[in-house]
């Protein structure tokens, strides 16, 4: 992509945009499996990847998809793969081996009607869990969800800086709306924008530890064919890598894999509030919900009704402490979203340690038909509960 | 082929906390171990510039062992992982270590469509006709009538022949051996490895502790003597009588046929793009 292009102001597609975000932050290796509705950013990665000296393939299924994005990354690729419910379900095995063994990739969850085959043309919010919690075994996450065409470009950028920079496999949501939605958009200036490289090792081989001793989660990092020789294995390893069945080995390891992401939730946690200052009522909501809710929050504001909204872009690590500090003083909580109580579910949970919450009103409103949830319908809920 | 000493094995493995290894006593694994490190030692590869990638089983321990660039991937996915080694490191010498559970039961899919690209990897199937690790149950190449411990009433499954699979799906290297004829094994493996496209080797191996005590097949020495005497070479066991061919098989190389290997022929595309459209090649 040339840089001097991306100035002006562009029409494209939610999916487009997750494509060309992740080709801007140096992506080289896409692995995928055509499933509606992602299949657009394996389409356009098969036309720019080997134009840009980068590799693409069409593998047999998702299995396989996670599991070559995996060995491009150990073989020091940046690495994707995007698809949809049922195939996000079959790669959750690979998300685990990515996280264990603490190779970098991104996984695009453009999200439909579930569960199974469902809605396969509708959009849907009911992976938020599956993408915390799909992988067995502890695995601390990091998740993102943008609600707009531009966003979505930003955090693809985001997504593979973030997986680099924290050698893990983060999760990018998106959803059939906001994938297959158009919008105008002035793409940043790239030569502004920050590109995470993985720092590589200057040790003699034999120092060379691909995992790091301590509490430390930004180390020098070796690829295969580099002369550095280690090994890779989804057991409980020491720091070499090798197998270890010793619990004070595995304890470390653990710990550290947890606390690398808990460490660093500045670092991760994105949040936009929208006239939170005053609010009486407050809306929580993600992705292209959002988008209604902050609409909502408008038509209110016109009736003289003080709502506010505030809006996760980073889904996991959930932002708890963001949350309340902003609802401290709320009483009253709707969360729109297209699933059975996903993120109301750890709304309570982050805020119910607080003395007083009992006498919280958090009101769900939710929808899981494969429509959208739209302002007038938030708008409607404001009124019946102010 | 060349005889490879002993000593020389060991500047290809790993001489810090692997040993001793996990495979038990009677084991073939130690033995295909070594025959893939005379290979290796034979051709002259730098270790640096090998890949050895396993997926979950006792076979698929064997990369720990090795002092190359080693991945021991998740349960049947291993030729998914060395797919996107190799694409992103053609020049890299990727050899997929697996056995008859893991390659071709929940890795049969992989397997197949690898073998249809023709990608450059080398796949060894150690066929020990048993899942070993998880105790003995059976596996796609479980003799009909055998014993395991999920088929207590002897198994009725018909039995895959890796060759066969291997060639019906495009494989354009196929080959089988077995550990008694670790010489053979070398020389396959190393032909493989010579080979551009995708080579499959499959090394027929001894479990005496579980698949063999379960069906009374003796100790080790007794299973690789079965092994001595049931393997026939191609041209001798076509002259073999129908009967006398019902407990035997073939051993020796089935196909060796040259045809466009992926990773060249996607190097190609990209070669062909970047003139077309004149973008400058800003190779890493």
């Amino acid at each position: 992509m040339s840089k001097k292009k991306t100035s002006k102001m562009v029409l494209m597609q939610g999916n487009e945009a997750i494509a060309r975000g992740a080709l801007a932050a140096g992506l080289n290796f896409f692995a995928g499996y055509p499933i509606t509705p992602s299949t657009e950013i394996a389409e356009i990665l098969s036309v720019e990847l080997p134009k840009n000296n980068g590799s693409f393939i069409q593998m047999e299924d998702e299995i396989a998809s996670i599991s070559a994005i995996i060995g491009a990354s150990l073989a020091g690729a940046k690495t994707m793969t995007a698809t949809s419910g049922p195939g996000f379900s079959l790669m959750q095995e690979g998300i685990g081996f990515a996280k264990m063994t603490e190779t970098p990739c991104v996984v695009v969850n453009v999200m439909r009607g579930g569960p199974s085959t469902g809605l396969p043309t509708k959009p849907s919010q009911a992976d938020i869990m599956q993408s915390r919690w799909g992988s067995h075994g502890d695995n601390p996450a990091i998740v993102l969800y943008p609600n707009s065409v531009l966003e979505s470009y930003e955090l693809a950028i985001r997504a593979i800086n973030l997986a680099e920079k924290y050698r893990t496999c983060v999760v990018l949501l998106s959803d059939e709306v906001l994938g297959h939605m158009r919008e105008a958009i002035t793409l940043p200036d790239l030569s502004k924008v920050k590109i995470v490289q993985r720092i590589k090792p200057n040790v003699p081989p034999e120092w060379y530890k691909h995992y790091p001793d301590k509490q430390k989660y930004r180390t020098p990092v070796a690829s295969y064919g580099e002369g550095y020789r280690f090994h890779v294995t989804g057991l409980a390893h020491d720091s070499y890598g090798y197998p270890t069945n010793k619990s004070s080995e595995v304890g470390v390891m653990m710990e550290r894999l947890k606390k690398k992401i808990t460490h660093h939730v500045d670092d991760l946690i994105q949040l936009e509030s929208f006239m939170m200052e005053d609010a009486k009522i407050a809306l929580f909501s993600a992705g292209i919900i959002s988008r209604a809710a902050k609409e909502a929050v408008v038509l209110a504001r016109r009736h003289g009704i003080k709502v506010g909204l505030l809006r996760p872009l980073t889904i996991w690590p959930f932002p708890e402490e963001a949350i309340r500090k902003y609802f401290a003083n709320i009483k009253t909580i709707i969360v729109p979203e297209l699933n059975q109580g996903q993120l109301i579910l750890q709304l309570k949970r982050s805020l119910q340690d607080i003395s007083d919450h009992r006498h919280r009103n958090i009101i769900p409103m939710q929808k899981n038909n494969g429509l959208l949830i739209n302002p007038e319908e938030i708008f409607k809920k404001i009124k019946e509960v102010r | 082929m060349k005889k490879i000493p002993q000593k020389e094995i060991h500047k290809y493995l790993r001489h810090n906390k692997k040993f001793p290894h996990v495979w038990c006593p009677g084991c073939s694994n130690g033995i295909i171990l070594a025959t893939i490190v005379r290979a290796v030692s034979e051709l002259g590869y730098e270790k640096d510039n090998m890949a050895m990638v396993s997926g979950i089983g006792c076979s698929s321990r064997m990369p720990v062992y090795v002092d190359f660039n080693t991945l021991h991937s998740v349960h049947g996915r291993a030729i998914a992982y060395a797919t996107g080694i190799k694409m992103q490191r053609p020049d890299m010498k990727v050899v997929v270590v697996t056995g008859d559970g893991d390659g071709t039961a929940i890795g049969g899919n992989h397997f197949i469509h690898a073998a249809r690209r023709n990608i450059d990897l080398t796949v060894i199937v150690i066929n020990n006709s048993i899942y070993g690790m998880t105790g003995g149950q059976y596996s796609p190449t479980t003799p009909f009538g055998d014993l395991s411990t999920t088929t207590p009433y002897g198994n009725i499954d018909p039995v895959f022949d890796i060759c066969e699979l291997a060639m019906g799906a495009g494989a354009t290297f196929v080959a089988r051996t077995t550990a008694y004829h670790a010489l053979e094994a070398q020389d396959f493996i190393k032909q493989a490895f010579e080979h551009k496209g995708f080579s499959v080797v499959e090394v027929v191996s001894a479990c005496p502790v579980i698949y063999g005590r379960l069906n009374k097949k003796g100790d080790a020495p007794a299973m690789m003597e079965d092994m001595k005497k049931r393997a026939f070479p191609i041209q001798a066991f076509d002259k073999l009588s129908p009967e006398d061919k019902k407990d035997k098989y073939k051993r020796g190389i089935f196909r060796k046929e040259e045809k466009p290997e992926y990773t060249a022929q996607y190097a190609k595309l990209k070669q062909s793009l970047i003139k077309q459209e004149g973008v400058a090649d800003d190779s890493e």
